[in-house]
């Protein structure tokens, strides 16, 4: 197991994310994305502390558990625009979502 | 580390996540996304982060997937499938793998093994967390807290008219 | 007393000029104080020029003089200075005597014109200018108060400012008199050049002493020629005369004090002065110089007695006969009888101004009337008035004896008949002689005699604010004739320096006889031919065109009139062409460049510099259509782009590695 399949293995849930974020209609799978995304980052972090000379502290450990905190926190106030935005236009496609087109 | 458990393992979440992603029914979707985050967790478990795998199924799988489900039964109107794809994301994500796996396979340097290593306590998460991380601790509080106004605020209903 | 005053001459011009000033500051309706401080000053000037007087006759060839300087310029300065001598002292007192009585006069003859103040202010200033002229011992300041005595004469002429014709003869007089100040100016430069100084008398550097009048050498006559030129002017001889006549438009008291006794005087005077100046290089008494005097006098002497026959206006009759007493006067000068001349100027001003103000008397008691032809046998109606004018008459047409005016004739014919370089002016003067008879007799006959026409019987005796003045130069007239007599010169004596002895022989000497024959002669004449004065003059009458010819003052005005002035006209309708075509054309072309190179800025501004940002801001909104489709408001498009880009970044950073 070289540190190089799990970045791979990482890489693909990224990818995978990115799929989910550009390529579905409901505003939902754009939130559903973002989170594949960060989780995909967090195994790249604790492959990386795997895989590296430990250091004093756990770093990359704190990072995960910090990254894990933070994109919870950024899930419920997605979720909540979500829900404003359908309250204001009653839809949830984002192709309908175009009020900045310049 | 065991390879078979490993391929066993990516296999799952990797399936898991392609559903979650192109699966055009929305509840299927949402639940395949939270079928993803364990087998995540199990790859924690594999590198040796019980502390996160656990952290990861208490806050993924029992809160923001939830919270997911719960948002598409709000936002629903009689749309239970999603339509429409776009191919273009496809090809942008197929662009991204490619590129970021050559990436990987050119460095030489994340062509390693797996050293041996200690394990990892909760103990010395937690002193860690108590001492070197503690501002960064109460950081995420207070952005805790802020999130949680925030996202009330945002649902809040106008009462003024 | 005495050294005080000499130290002090310039007192006395100046306390008229000052009381000028005071009345011109008190305002149009304080007149009786504005009478009051002029005749006041008048008498003021009176006393001080009889303390002034007084120590010039102790001492012969008494000369006080105080000279101070103006200011100086680098090295050199400018002095000025007064001078006391005989010929100023008398001059000053017959000025302030006269003048007082003038001024006594105007109270009454003035005394419904309504600037009444501002005529007392005029006056006064007019005095104490005279007196400048007289006091000066630099020949600059002589000419600064000659020009103020030229400017009170046009202020006075042109009293009447509603009048046009006075306007024109104050414009006439100060361009004329101006034209004779232009000579003068250069010859007081040239002087200047030649001497370096002006000054009279500087204790032996003056311009009239040996060393100044040495270094003038041959240039002597051309200056004395060109300071004549002023006195030509001021004085009113032959060619410069024509504005005296005209003058007479100022009211009565001013023609008696400028133009009869005083101002015109100041031409005289001043060839008086600078005589020495004159005299350089004398043989026998005759200078280049001295005979351009003498024949222009001669000139103006028989010319305007010719003139005076055939006029109307009782004042033009006197105005011409000043002119020629003037000339007379310069004959004098002319042909070395200076104390004669001067003599004659002091006893011309009393029974001039005495005749000027009878004649004011005449036109006030007729309430304005100036034509002889409208007036008559005022002798009984008018008896003071005739009384006073008679003896003017008679002092003016050189009766002996008595009257002052014979013995300066006399003295002034003497004088001529013994210039050695010809007996042809002796000659016309003894014409002059008779028709100067001639003409006051015809004068005082229409005025005085027969019967009254026109209004003439209405007329009444004038106030006692103006009698008295008459009576007071009446006698002045006749008394001054004691002190002129050639038996005792003591005028004379006092005038030249020379010790005056009395000697009862000189007081019948052959030129006596002459002059009574002529005088006589002039008086017969006159009342065979107006015995029966009528509305036509009897040479009128007889000799039409002659009399035409003398009535229009032989025509020199119109002569002038085509020439000189028709010239003057022409330079300025050329100046005026110029300066419409030439002067203007070029500023309109600068105009029209300017223009055109605004028009060029116009252009280029509007075409080239707002077409370029028309241009500019098109593109940038083309541009900034173009690129805004890039916004599509599709998040997913966003972030899709966002991903590429990411992956464009990693590639780059790998190929820089």
């Amino acid at each position: 197991m070289t540190l190089s399949i799990w970045l791979i293995v990482s890489v693909a849930l990224f990818c995978i994310g990115l799929l989910a974020a550009l390529s579905r209609r409901h505003a939902i799978f754009i939130l559903i994305g973002i989170e594949m995304m960060l989780a995909a980052a967090n195994i790249n972090f604790i492959a990386f502390w795997r895989f590296a000379p430990q250091p004093a502290q756990p770093i990359g450990v704190m990072v995960a558990i910090f990254s894990i905190a933070i994109a919870a926190a950024e899930a419920a106030v997605g979720l909540a625009m979500v829900i404003a935005v359908y309250r204001h236009f009653h839809t949830t496609s984002v192709d309908q979502l175009d009020r900045l087109k310049g | 580390m065991n390879s078979v458990v490993f391929a066993i393992i990516a296999i799952f979440t990797l399936t898991f996540a392609l559903a979650a992603a192109t699966n055009p029914r929305l509840m299927h979707a949402a639940l395949s996304f939270a079928v993803m985050f364990v087998g995540v967790a199990a790859f924690f478990f594999l590198l040796g982060a019980e502390f996160v795998g656990l952290v990861q199924i208490f806050v993924y799988v029992g809160a923001v997937a939830v919270l997911i489900v719960f948002t598409i039964l709000l936002t629903r109107r009689d749309a239970e499938k999603d339509r429409g794809f776009n191919w273009g994301g496809v090809i942008v994500a197929i662009a991204v793998f490619a590129g970021l796996v050559w990436a990987i396979l050119k460095t030489q340097s994340v062509s390693i093994g797996p050293p041996v290593i200690k394990a990892l306590t909760v103990k010395q998460i937690g002193e860690a967390l108590m001492t070197s991380y503690v501002w960064p601790l109460q950081c995420v509080g207070v952005l805790l807290t802020a999130a949680l106004i925030g996202a009330l605020i945002l649902v809040l209903e106008d009462k003024r008219e | 007393m005495n050294s005080w005053i000499t130290s002090n001459v310039w007192l006395i011009p100046a306390t008229p000029i000052v009381a000028g000033l005071l009345i011109l500051g008190f305002g149009k309706h304080a007149r009786l104080a504005g009478a009051g401080v002029a005749v006041l000053g008048q008498i003021a000037a009176l006393t001080m020029s009889i303390f002034a007087f007084a120590p010039t006759l102790h001492v012969h060839g008494f000369r006080g003089v105080q000279n101070f300087t103006w200011f100086t310029f680098g090295e050199q300065s400018l002095r000025l200075g007064f001078v006391l001598d005989p010929l100023a002292a008398a001059m000053m007192l017959m000025i302030t005597l006269v003048g007082l009585c003038i001024f006594v006069f105007s109270v009454g003859y003035m005394a419904e014109d309504k600037n009444f103040s501002r005529f007392f202010a005029y006056l006064s200033f007019f005095s104490g200018a005279m007196l400048g002229v007289v006091v000066a011992n630099s020949l600059l300041l002589l000419f600064i108060f000659w020009e103020l005595v030229g400017l009170a004469s046009y202020l006075l002429i042109g009293f009447w400012i509603e009048r046009p014709s006075a306007a024109a003869a104050a414009k006439k007089a100060f361009i004329t008199t101006r034209i004779g100040d232009m000579g003068f100016f250069l010859g007081i430069l040239w002087l200047y050049h030649q001497s370096g100084t002006l000054l009279f008398y500087d204790a032996g550097r003056g311009c009239l002493e040996n060393a100044g009048l040495a270094a003038l050498g041959g240039t002597a006559t051309f200056i004395a020629l060109l300071i004549f030129c002023g006195a030509v002017g001021k004085s009113g001889q032959f060619p410069l005369h024509v504005w005296l006549p005209d003058a007479m438009e100022g009211p009565t008291p001013v023609s008696a004090l400028i133009h009869a006794a005083t101002m015109v005087a100041a031409g005289v005077f001043l060839v008086a002065r600078v005589y020495p100046i004159f005299a350089i290089g004398a043989v026998n008494g005759v200078t280049p110089s001295l005979t351009v005097v003498v024949w222009i006098g001669v000139i103006t002497g028989l010319m305007a007695a010719l003139i005076a026959v055939a006029q109307f206006d009782i004042k033009r009759i006197l105005a011409y006969s000043t002119v020629s007493q003037l000339g007379l006067m310069m004959v004098s000068l002319g042909v070395g009888g200076v104390a004669a001349g001067i003599m004659h100027l002091l006893a011309h001003g009393f029974f001039k101004a005495l005749l000027f103000l009878g004649a004011g008397s005449v036109i006030h008691g007729l309430h304005h009337e100036q034509d002889i032809r409208r007036t008559g046998g005022l002798r009984k109606l008018m008896p003071v008035t005739f009384t006073t004018y008679a003896v003017g008459m008679m002092a003016l047409s050189g009766v002996p004896f008595f009257f002052s005016g014979g013995w300066t004739k006399e003295e002034i014919l003497h004088a001529t008949s013994n210039w050695p370089a010809s007996h042809a002016p002796y000659y016309f003067l003894l014409i002059g002689v008779v028709l100067t008879a001639l003409y006051m007799t015809r004068q005082i006959i229409y005025v005085f005699w027969g019967s009254p026409r026109g209004n003439a019987d209405h007329a009444h005796e004038s106030p006692n604010v103006m009698t008295i003045p008459l009576i007071v130069l009446a006698i002045c007239a006749i008394a001054f004739s004691i002190v002129l007599t050639p038996a005792w010169p003591w005028l004379e004596s006092y005038l030249t320096g020379h010790s005056a002895p009395f000697d009862s022989h000189l007081l019948l000497r052959p030129i006596l006889l002459v002059s009574l024959v002529l005088v006589g002669a002039g008086f017969t004449i006159g009342v065979l031919l107006y015995r029966r004065a009528q509305d036509v003059d009897p040479v009128q009458r007889a000799q039409p065109a002659l009399f035409r010819f003398l009535e229009n003052k032989m025509w020199i005005d119109e002569v002038y009139d085509r020439t000189v002035i028709a010239l003057a006209a022409l330079a300025a309708r050329v100046s005026d062409w110029m300066d419409r075509y030439v002067w203007d054309g070029l500023v309109r072309g600068f105009a029209a460049i300017g223009q055109f190179f605004g028009a060029l800025t116009m252009d280029a501004d509007e075409g080239v510099i707002n077409a370029g940002v028309d241009e500019t801001t098109d593109g940038a909104r083309g541009f900034g259509r173009v690129m805004s489709r890039l916004h599509s408001g599709q998040i997913q498009t966003y972030l899709g782009a966002l991903a590429l880009g990411m992956i464009a970044l990693l590639l780059f950073y790998a190929w820089l590695a």
